[in-house]
């Protein structure tokens, strides 16, 4: 559904991305691995087009996203969960959650509050308040309602559970389990190696701007080694 | 002073503010929004004054001249948001002072061109003239109390655009963070625009209002927009309820300074220091308020940036 193929991406003169491959299978769950600075991030900005890549291509179901304003790729069936969560802090949860949303692909079981509210009930009771008045857990809760709530066909996580509480990140763990057997496709960047090999289909690790590993969860949970050198687990 | 006249002079002051609500209205969204300083705004206004008196007198209608005027505002203001500011966005202030300083000049000139430079004088249709008794020994122009109105119907649409709708949900989402509303699927160059074209549509309904109590001429809208750039900033760069609660201060006190501080100072004062201390105190008004403000409160009195 999403094939990234040979993806360049640079900041003025410093290089980040040299060559990135891979691909997300329909109804699949795959994971971007890597410690800090390998280029995680970078990815998905360049795949939303936030950044725009130097060279490679990019399509999603068959149609090229390269070059295109990152609008035109959220509207081709992308939802962003950016890093930082990055809700609007100056609208309630309820307009975080109504002033983006849509229905492009015509999913005939739309997303609606009612369905966000039954995934994250938590939020429901803060439907009010602010996005700067919410807790690192809730904040991250609203992102991921507000990506499903434009009705993605992919759904992208960048630092799905950093900084937040193991309860919680527990919470949105089952969360993605959830999704996955609805059958949304994930792409999903975290640090939490042992809860995403229990959950994803296939795993990318990155360094210093390369794929240098992929495989499945079983590959990845019996091979010590990569998740050594590469992931400092 | 009777309170008659105290009562009038805070009325004049109330229409002024309205006035410059309008203008604010629109300069604070696209500043607060898009990061644009635009000296242009007042062009805006101007346009609007120009088109409408044109059109009233090709019409012969006042309303249908006012409603053509509005909408040439609106169309004035996407084409140059399209043509010329989109580019502006990401540069720094300077050099979108520079930019739409240019289109002052441009705009002035244009308009000497097209109507001369001698000051246009407008009547008002029969309807609008003549005066209401608010109370005994009290009257007031039916035109002033108009604009009042029409300003104060504008701020609670607005209110309710902003509040309340998808379109104003937006406006303020984007405002805080443009890169995550684009990455949602929404079109913000778009959005801009259309925002961009509504401020014009207030600035050039100001204009066109001002018309019949002003005179109309080129750099018409100069003198207004410095005032206006004093209300943005006492009522928070970016809040359409700083722009109201600053442009109705800014109104009345720079109103009420005028018509008040001579007599005031002259109790106190000799009256020949007061014959020269008043108005150029009254003139100051404005400016020492902002000072104030701007100690008491850096950000203003409604900030909208949320942390």
């Amino acid at each position: 559904m999403l094939s990234v193929e040979r993806l360049e991406t640079a900041y003025g003169v410093s290089q980040v991305l040299f060559g990135v491959s891979f691909a997300v299978e329909s109804g699949q769950v795959v994971t971007l691995l890597g410690r800090n600075g390998m280029g995680k991030t970078t990815t998905v900005l360049s795949v939303m087009g936030v950044v725009r890549a130097r060279s490679g291509t990019i399509a999603f179901e068959g149609k090229p996203l390269h070059g295109l304003p990152s609008f035109r790729v959220a509207q081709a069936g992308l939802g962003l969960v950016p890093e930082g969560r990055q809700i609007f802090p100056n609208l309630t949860v309820h307009e975080n959650l109504i002033a983006t949303a849509a229905n492009r692909s015509g999913a005939v079981m739309p997303w609606t509050l009612d369905r966000v509210f039954d995934l994250f009930p938590d939020l429901a009771a803060r439907r009010h308040n602010y996005g700067n008045q919410l807790s690192g857990g809730e904040q991250q809760m609203l992102a991921i309602g507000r990506a499903l709530m434009t009705n993605p066909k992919l759904l992208i996580l960048d630092e799905a559970t950093e900084g937040l509480a193991p309860m919680i990140r527990t919470d949105i763990y089952r969360c993605l389990e959830r999704l996955k057997s609805e059958g949304l496709s994930i792409l999903v960047i975290d640090k939490d190696v042992k809860a995403l090999a229990r959950i994803a289909d296939r795993h990318y690790v990155l360094e210093k701007g390369r794929v240098v590993w992929n495989g499945s969860s079983a590959d990845l949970t019996a091979n010590q080694d990569v998740q050594h050198r590469y992931l400092g687990v | 002073m009777t309170f008659g006249l105290v009562f009038e002079q805070l009325l004049n002051g109330v229409q002024f503010g309205v006035m410059l609500f309008l203008m604010a209205a629109g300069l604070t969204l696209v500043f607060g929004i898009m990061n644009l300083v635009n000296l242009a705004h007042g062009s805006l206004y101007m346009v609007g004054a120009y088109l409408a008196v044109a059109a009233t007198a090709w019409t012969g209608n006042f309303a249908l001249g006012a409603a053509l005027g509005l909408a040439g505002a609106l169309l004035v203001g996407m084409v140059v948001e399209v043509v010329a500011l989109r580019t502006l966005y990401e540069r720094d202030h300077l050099d979108q002072v520079l930019a739409t300083f240019g289109l002052i000049l441009f705009f002035n000139e244009l308009v000497a061109i097209v109507w001369g430079r001698a000051a246009l004088y407008t009547s008002l249709p029969a309807w609008l003239q003549g005066h209401v008794e608010l109370f005994t020994g009290s009257r007031y122009p039916v035109y002033r109390g108009l604009v009042i109105v029409v300003g104060l119907l504008v701020a609670v649409a607005l209110w309710y655009v902003v509040t309340r709708t998808r379109i104003g949900m937006l406006v303020r989402a984007g405002a805080s963070n443009r890169t995550m509303v684009a990455a949602l699927g929404v079109n913000i160059r778009l959005l801009y625009t259309v925002v961009f074209g509504f401020g014009a549509a207030l600035a050039g309904l100001a204009g066109l209002m001002a018309g019949p109590i002003y005179a109309v001429q080129p750099g018409m809208g100069e003198l207004i927009l410095i005032q206006v750039f004093v209300v943005i900033v006492i009522g928070g760069i970016g809040s359409i309820r700083g722009a109201l609660v600053g442009a109705l201060v800014v109104g009345i006190v720079d109103t009420l300074g005028r018509a008040f501080l001579k007599p005031l100072l002259g109790s106190v004062i000799s009256p020949p220091a007061a014959e020269a201390a008043g108005p150029a105190l009254a003139s100051m008004l404005i400016y020492l308020l902002m000072a104030v403000v701007l100690a008491v409160r850096p950000e203003g009195l409604f900030s909208s940036r949320g942390s």
